[in-house]
């Protein structure tokens, strides 16, 4: 297999384990701290289960006080630190090193201020996304970035990866919806940025924290905008006999300046693959699928589906299914939201995450299937097509160290095309360990020496989740 | 140039088109480097919905094109030129420089939001790419944002990708009559609370109602409410937005040219654009918060004051030369901080006055220690930002 190196850890932090436990122990409660092996193994990967590390120690502090004591004593200490939420990432951003200690926010799972009026809701950094809307709901409001993890997934890991979801084409990512944040930066200095005016003074602080994976300071809190829930939202099921009329579809509905909350596409095997695990009545007999969504009351739902479904019409679409009801509704989203689990259930896969302008999609999909094939393997493809944020799951049996390679070596080769049609490497799921490697392909040096002296003004000595995004030859971690 | 600048220990003051040339204080640089022989279009695509333009564009040429393919930039940049008594046009660097965010910012986020992509140049002259031309992209740390809002403190933008949208096929706004500026931010967060989707709201104090509205209502307070779409959908959210507003207004509708007219004089600060210097505030504060900021304000001296951004965003003119900026900054942060920028002011006070808001010590270092990874010898707009490591112009 096509190792991903890890760096040797450091045999000088690791001499002095006891003595940095032992300093740990002084700054936290004796239940936030673990060293106990078995429950180490926890944290020792992420959803990027592919590598494990067992850290050195585990800290799950409950006040930001806490989470400055242990980061500025562990700065102070030359220890790495692996700023974790719920582990979900998928590119190994919060996979450990035997030398790290991962700072967990997962026990800081309160939410302090729901505020209607200014529509905004502040939240200790450990609340998962879905309790955010789940707490808001009843009152009408809702959070809009909703990735296909929102029930395990934190407002921190969010941030850190500035995560997207379905629903993204209409309401943005994390990034656009993040107010305000308290961190914690290296030196154990506590910040507040932005806040519940629109506009923050100075440089946009916020915004370089939002994707910034663990490498700039610890987010131990965050105010984010809440919207007024919709009417109602129906999604619709389009079948279609090529990706390509799919394709052409979804522009023409953008260009006729119509823009759903929700643009789905599926090609064959992913249909089949979710349409056996979730019964959502998928039609079997098409190539591409689409799944739009249109928000408003009775009324505006149906003026927008018709325009949309001429529009369809036009392109030769090959079967339509209205959801009639909340359930039905309901089944149609469990088919797409379930796609990365039940395609777990039926082989070993890896989940690319590129990006493409929307005028590249059936190009950058044609040669996907051309690059796998290519490698004797197969493919799914489910996406969000609004936003041109591509996931084909590339499968493969990972106890065959030969096919692992390959399909290691086909989203590679993948990842590239879609930096070459004019996109980047990852949309939402982040660079971590995973993509780290191929950074060099979409930026030049000169590029990424600009982000690591950025990084540097934060963590001059690379302490902060080190060796991850850049590559590792390329970093002074990876020189030294 | 800028290397060249650099070994020589000269700095540099950026210009796009000279705007907003009167906004923060004086630059002090040995020379200016114009970003407006940077120009055109690079590649717009309509169903893409990026374009990618370099920095020098005229605003106005990229709205034109847009338009031809009925598209818009959403955040729907503002023009401050009357304002500022200029009559030089807007530069898309410029823009994305400043964050230069309109009426719409509310629902549709600010310039920030929509800038996917740019090019610049840093202080060690080197020519760096970030962002790109996609809607989503986390690969790397988000400099683009950065850039956003950095008035050009950083480096010299060349080149900027702007996510844009279909423009709306026709609007509506909802004239209310009154209340006054406390009752109408709680009329505005109702409105803002409904699935509406409310696209501006705004409440004019009467004189200013005058200025902004041509219609029978002129004079008298009023609070705007923008809903923008197709015309059925339209329709029916003024159903279901009516009904929250309350009993007892009065309630006209604009028709489409005159919104449009309504919300470009809002977004311009059409009300203050009298030809004088007396000073202007641009006060962001929370919305509920944004009245409160200004009755105190207004209590203590003399001046007028209207609301955007569902009463978050303050304009507010004070009367006579002294912009005041200590008690300005007093009464945000009695009612929950923000970020107050004096916009206009005369040339004496400019020099004398912090025109951004200063900011928290930790964050100050922070950010300076940023500016000094980008540009390390500070060539770039001496002295309009307040930063510790400022050099004097050789
Ligand atoms: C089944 C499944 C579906 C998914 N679907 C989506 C999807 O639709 N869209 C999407 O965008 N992603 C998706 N993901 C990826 C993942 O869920 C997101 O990246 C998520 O935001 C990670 O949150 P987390 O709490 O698990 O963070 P973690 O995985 O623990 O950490 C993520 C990153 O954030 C950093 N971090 C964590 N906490 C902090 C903190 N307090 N301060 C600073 N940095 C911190 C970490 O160091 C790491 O780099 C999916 C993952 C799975 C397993
Ligand atoms: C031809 C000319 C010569 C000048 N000479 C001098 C001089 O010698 N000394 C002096 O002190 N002042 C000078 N100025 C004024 C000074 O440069 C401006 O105050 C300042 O640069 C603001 O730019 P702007 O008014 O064009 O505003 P806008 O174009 O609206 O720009 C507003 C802000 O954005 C920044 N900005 C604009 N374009 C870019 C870009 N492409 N990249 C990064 N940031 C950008 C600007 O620096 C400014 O902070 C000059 C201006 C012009 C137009």
């Amino acid at each position: 297999m096509n190792e991903i190196a890890f760096l040797t850890p450091d045999p000088d932090v690791l001499a002095r384990r006891e003595a940095i436990v032992a300093g740990l122990a002084d700054l936290v409660p004796t239940e936030a701290l673990v060293t106990d092996p078995r429950e180490l193994v926890p944290f020792e990967t992420d959803a990027f289960t592919a590598y494990r590390r067992v850290p050195l120690a585990v800290v799950l502090p409950g006040t930001t006080e806490e989470v400055a004591a242990v980061l500025a004593y562990c700065a102070e200490q030359g220890v790495p630190v692996v700023p974790r939420g719920a582990g979900t990432s998928l590119a190994g951003g919060a996979i450990p090193q035997e030398d790290a200690v991962v700072i967990g926010v997962s026990r800081m799972n309160r939410i302090l201020e729901i505020d209607h009026d200014n529509r905004t809701c502040t939240v200790q950094a450990g609340v998962t996304n879905l309790a955010i809307s789940d707490r808001v709901a009843a009152d009408g409001f809702f959070y809009a970035p909703d990735p296909s993890s929102q029930l395990a997934c934190t407002i921190a890991g969010n941030i850190g990866m500035n995560s997207g979801g379905a629903h993204c084409l209409k309401y943005g990512v994390t990034t656009n919806n993040l107010l305000g944040a308290k961190v914690v930066l290296l030196d154990g200095t506590i910040v507040d940025l932005g806040g519940k005016a629109l506009d923050a003074p100075g440089l946009d602080l916020l915004g370089l924290l939002c994707g910034s994976e663990g490498q700039l300071g610890i987010i131990t809190e965050a105010t984010v905008r809440l919207l007024a829930k919709p009417e109602g939202a129906r999604p619709v099921l389009f079948g279609f006999d090529s990706s390509e009329v799919a394709g052409a579809c979804v522009s023409e509905i953008i260009g006729a300046g119509i823009i759903p909350v929700a643009i789905e596409f599926m090609d064959k095997p992913a249909i089949e693959i979710c349409e056996a695990f979730a019964k959502a009545g998928y039609p079997l007999d098409v190539e591409a699928l689409l799944i739009i969504e249109v928000e408003g009351s009775e009324a505006e739902m149906d003026d927008m589906l018709a325009r949309i479904i001429a529009i369809a019409r036009r392109h030769g679409v090959a079967s339509i299914k209205e959801s009639q009801s909340a359930t039905e509704a309901a089944q149609i989203w469990k088919g797409r939201k379930s796609a990365f689990g039940a395609t777990g259930r039926i082989a070993d896969y890896i989940c690319m995450d590129g990006t493409v302008p929307l005028g590249q999609l059936s190009h950058v999909l044609r040669e996907t299937y051309r690059i796998v094939a290519g490698y004797g393997l197969r493919v799914a493809n489910v996406f969000h097509a609004g936003d041109g944020n591509m996931h084909p799951l590339i499968l493969y049996d990972v106890n065959d160290p030969a096919e692992a390679e390959k399909a290691e070596l086909a989203g590679a080769d993948i990842l590239k095309l879609c930096v070459d049609a004019g996109g980047c490497l990852t949309g939402e799921h982040g660079v971590g360990i995973e993509k780290r490697d191929l950074m060099l392909h979409q930026f030049s040096e000169t590029d990424l020496n600009q982000q690591m002296a950025v990084r540097a003004a934060f963590d001059p000595g690379w302490i902060l989740n080190p060796s991850k995004v850049f590559p590792l030859s390329f970093s002074r971690q990876g020189a030294s | 140039m800028v290397a060249e600048a650099r070994g020589a220990g000269r700095t540099l003051a950026i210009a796009g088109a000279g705007s907003k040339a009167g906004v923060g204080q004086p630059v002090t640089a040995d020379a200016a480097i114009a970003s407006t022989g940077l120009a055109g279009i690079v590649e717009y695509n309509p169903e893409e919905l990026v374009v990618v333009a370099r920095a020098g564009t005229p605003l106005a040429d990229i709205e034109a094109a847009l338009a031809e393919n009925g598209q818009a930039l959403m955040f729907e940049p503002a023009d401050w030129s009357r304002l500022l008594g200029s009559n030089a046009g807007q530069t898309i660097g410029g823009i994305a420089a400043t964050n230069m965010s309109g009426p719409r910012r509310i629902l549709a986020g600010a310039a920030r939001d929509a800038l996917l992509g740019v090019r610049f140049v840093n202080g060690r002259g080197e020519a760096i790419r970030n962002g790109g031309r996609v809607m989503k992209n986390v690969t790397g740390l988000d400099l683009v944002k950065l850039m956003a809002g950095s008035w050009g403190t950083l480096g010299l933008i060349t080149e900027v990708a702007f996510k844009v949208l279909p423009r709306p096929e026709t609007e509506v706004t909802l004239a209310v009559d009154g209340p006054g500026a406390a009752d109408a931010a709680k009329l505005m967060a109702r409105a803002m609370g409904t699935s509406a989707e409310v696209s501006g709201a705004a409440n004019l104090p009467g004189p200013i109602a005058g200025r902004v509205l041509a219609d029978g209502r002129a004079g008298r307070p009023t609070t705007l409410l923008r809903l923008e779409g197709f015309a059925v959908s339209i329709a029916e959210r003024i159903g279901r937005l009516t009904p929250q507003l309350g009993a007892g207004h009065d309630i006209a509708q604009l028709d489409a040219a005159a919104s449009q007219r309504a919300w470009a004089a809002i977004r311009d600060v059409a009300p203050f654009a009298d030809g004088t210097e007396t000073p202007v505030w641009r006060i962001s504060a929370a919305p509920m918060a944004g009245h409160a900021v200004a009755a105190d304000i207004l209590g203590q001296t003399e001046g007028e004051a209207f609301f955007d951004w569902q009463g978050g965003l303050v304009w507010l003119r004070i009367s006579g030369e002294d912009p005041q900026a200590d008690r300005v900054r007093t009464s945000l942060a009695a009612h929950g901080g923000g970020h107050a920028l004096l916009v206009r002011t005369g040339e004496d006070a400019r020099a004398r006055t912090s025109v951004f808001q200063p900011e928290p010590a930790p964050v100050a270092a922070l950010s300076e220690k940023i500016r000094s990874s980008i540009d390390p010898d500070g060539v770039f707009n001496c002295g309009r930002r307040p930063f510790a490591s400022v050099r004097r112009a050789a």
